[in-house]
């Protein structure tokens, strides 16, 4: 009895306040720690802007957890307005049809200010279906980059002002840098997956997978098995047997980071996002940026690379006041200012032309040198078909499969054909199982 | 055997007193549960708005799937491992607890402390002390001539999860084989000890038998144990890695529907599951608990 008066006198509560209040939007994300920080302020900012509706953030945990308990709350009917999904989830939020209010039409019932063409090709190509209609709002998109150890470079006697272009570079310069005892090991990465597989393919120009890597239909076949690819897993392989690669671990690669502040390796590739740690990290020595390297026989090297990172999804089932008030702050959200902003705290890429231009015009590229390279490496070429992402079902899976995968290879317990024929031929199944489910 | 047999007046009164118990078993067990069987025939996408009924092909794609004999493999494996270490460990340490007389106790309190440690935190601590870039066991053991990589090696992964989920269990099995120990009639094994018989012997013939049914007690337990509750030491120490080396039929349902949202195969997952628990629930019951006689 006491339980069931508590409850209502809740839900009284809640309905009086909700009808003197703006109207709430709910939006749950992943970031924690600096970046969760950051996030709350720029949403504090929103709800002082205005008071018309009141923008409530909910930390999630990470990007798996918050998908898997956004779309728990969807079957429950209890789904926040915005959610933050991370870009290999993009195929599973595309083909819920049923669940997801895409931004475009959300912007267009709204009759918000909007124009897609502001917002960098490179970015919002991911999250555009085949009409180019933007599905999702990029909120923190990122692109791998390399960091070097300047310090290393200069005791190996070499330029520290010259990044490795090419992976011949990569090895030729790890030689020297261990051979010199100047650092113990060339070079580790993380996100093997993103990185070693899929930015390596985009940056070849090399097909991901069959049907446009997956974006002009579901049931598509991976295809980075390519003689490339092979090439490249093997060398990887046989760099860590000489010492010169070290391997960070699986997915992001958590032990990549330590190595490379503990100078035991002297480049480390990963998120353009990883800058602010990297310079917070780099206590004793100076920290380069560079492209990512390429093979330099491997024709149209390099193209572009692919971004990563998250977008924000607008949920359906709730009224159209409050979708007016997600439509309101997506414009907030994409002022050059507010992007800006969060550009330079994060390392994330800008994801609007104003706000490049805006810190271009701030001198902020000038002053902090790296925290271009990103841009420079999404928008180096015109992307093709092989190099604009890639849009697969399951991928969450998929991407498991690869660093399996890679330290069945490592392990020596596959050779590096083997190993990729292998992430191709589970990654297919899981494929057609999700075409299946999304007939 | 006596048996007590209270006459309720009410015929009511009974059904009201098991209701709570009914209740908490139904919503928290038998609901789920049968949620799981249902869906487990079922083909969904992640956010259920298109479903399918596809009958018994979850199963089917489970059983033809490499990756869950994997699954199945390594679980036998590490139960086993489990059980046997943890088992074999706790024994050796009753054993020597029992022949003390003062320090007993505080030799019990002590090696019942890990216990009250989570799982979790458990695999946080040995993945510290294991991992190959900042743990000092791998340092030792270079010294040694061992490489450990249980990030890269299947088998070092293995021994870690083994150690961890080891670690915690002794505890619980120590308790049982002293309980099991201290209950043996001192008579039996004087009466040994005047006609002869040695420690050895005396353990072998006498001891050892009489705490079969706790061993035995202990092994079913502790194969339930590590197939479900070492969760949260694996989740803290390889979550399933390398390359699916210690991805224990738990991991993978979690894995399955939390991570890839393929709930359909998930609760096929569950439920095969639940009948090896619920068999071995009936072995426990069938046998155990009959030959339990002191």
């Amino acid at each position: 009895m006491f339980k069931k008066l508590t409850l209502a006198a809740a839900a009284l509560a809640l309905s009086a306040s909700s009808s003197f209040a703006a109207t709430q939007i709910t939006w749950w994300h992943a970031m924690g720690g600096e970046l969760g920080k950051k996030l709350d302020e720029i949403v504090a900012n929103y709800n002082k802007s205005q008071d018309k509706y009141q923008v409530v953030a909910s930390f999630k945990g990470t990007y798996a957890e918050t998908m898997t308990a956004a779309i728990a709350a969807f079957r429950a009917k209890q789904q926040p307005d915005i959610v933050q999904v991370f870009e290999v989830g993009t195929g599973t939020m595309m083909a819920a049809k049923g669940a997801v209010y895409p931004v475009y039409q959300l912007m267009k019932d709204a009759g918000a200010e909007f124009d897609p063409k502001a917002y960098l090709p490179a970015v919002v190509g991911y999250y555009t279906d085949t009409q180019g209609n933007m599905l999702s709002m990029p909120f923190n998109s990122s692109t791998p980059i390399l960091y070097y150890n300047k310090s290393v470079f200069k005791k190996a006697g070499l330029d520290p002002n010259t990044p490795p272009k090419t992976w011949e570079d990569v090895e030729s310069f790890s030689k020297k840098i261990m051979a010199s005892g100047a650092a113990k090991c060339g070079f580790t990465t993380g996100w093997i997956s993103w990185i070693q597989l899929e930015n390596f393919s985009a940056w070849h120009n090399l097909p991901i997978g069959t049907n446009e890597n997956g974006f002009g239909a579901i049931d598509s076949k991976l295809s980075f098995n390519g003689p490339t690819q092979i090439k490249h897993w093997e060398n990887l392989k046989k760099w860590q047997a000489e010492g010169i690669f070290q391997y960070g671990g699986p997915e992001g690669g958590n032990d990549s980071g330590p190595k490379f502040y503990s100078q035991e390796c002297a480049m480390v590739m990963n998120s353009s996002a990883s800058r602010a740690g990297v310079v917070n990290n780099a206590k004793d020595f100076e920290v380069g940026y560079g492209m990512l390297p390429y093979y330099a026989d491997v024709k149209g090297a390099p193209q572009n690379t692919i971004i990563g990172g998250a977008t924000l999804w607008v949920l359906k089932g709730h009224d159209a006041e409050e979708y007016k008030g997600v439509a309101d702050f997506f414009r907030y959200l994409s002022s050059p200012e507010v992007q800006a902003d969060w550009h330079q705290f994060s390392g994330y890429l800008p994801i609007t032309q104003a706000a490049y231009d805006l810190g271009k015009k701030q001198g902020y590229y000038e002053k902090n040198p790296g925290t271009d390279v990103g841009i420079q490496e999404i928008t180096l070429n015109q992307p093709t078909a092989n190099s604009k992402g890639l849009r697969f079902g399951n991928y969450v899976q998929i991407r498991k499969v690869i660093d399996e995968e890679f330290q069945a290879l490592l392990g020596g317990k596959k050779s590096a054909k083997e190993a990729l024929d292998a992430v191709v031929e589970r990654g297919d199944k899981l494929i057609a199982e999700f075409a299946a489910a999304n007939k | 055997m006596q048996t007590k047999r209270t006459i309720f007046s009410s015929k009511v009164l009974p059904y009201w007193l098991i209701l709570p118990q009914l209740a908490v078993t139904l919503i928290f067990f038998v609901w789920p549960a049968g949620q799981a069987v249902w869906q487990s025939f079922l083909r969904e996408d992640a956010f259920g708005t298109s479903t399918q009924f596809v009958g018994l092909a979850n199963y089917a794609a489970i059983l033809h799937d490499p990756g869950y004999l994997n699954a199945l493999i390594v679980t036998v494996i590490f139960s086993i491992s489990v059980a046997t270490v943890s088992i074999v460990l706790a024994l050796i340490l009753a054993v020597a607890a029992n022949s003390l007389l003062k320090s007993r106790s505080l030799y019990t309190t002590l090696l019942v402390w890990p216990y009250a440690v989570a799982p979790a935190v458990a695999g946080v601590l040995f993945w510290f002390m294991f991992n190959p870039t900042i743990g000092l066991i791998p340092y030792l053991l270079q010294g040694l001539g061992y490489h450990w990589d249980d990030r890269l090696n299947g088998t070092d992964a293995m021994i870690l999860v083994v150690i961890a989920a080891t670690w915690k269990q002794i505890s619980y099995n120590f308790l049982f084989f002293l309980a099991g120990l201290q209950s043996i009639p001192k008579a039996l094994i004087e009466a040994a000890a005047i006609d002869g018989a040695g420690p050895a012997k005396r353990f072998r013939d006498i001891v050892f038998p009489l705490l079969s049914p706790t061993t035995f007690f202990l092994l079913v337990v502790n194969v339930v144990y590590t197939m479900f509750d070492t969760f949260a030491v694996i989740h803290a120490t390889t979550q399933g890695g390398p390359n699916q080396a210690t991805n224990i039929l738990v991991y993978k349902v979690f894995t399955d529907g939390f991570i890839g949202l393929d709930l359909g195969s998930s609760s096929a997952q569950s439920v095969i599951l639940m009948l090896i628990v619920i068999a071995l629930t009936f072995i426990q019951f069938r046998f155990v608990e009959r030959n339990v006689q002191y």
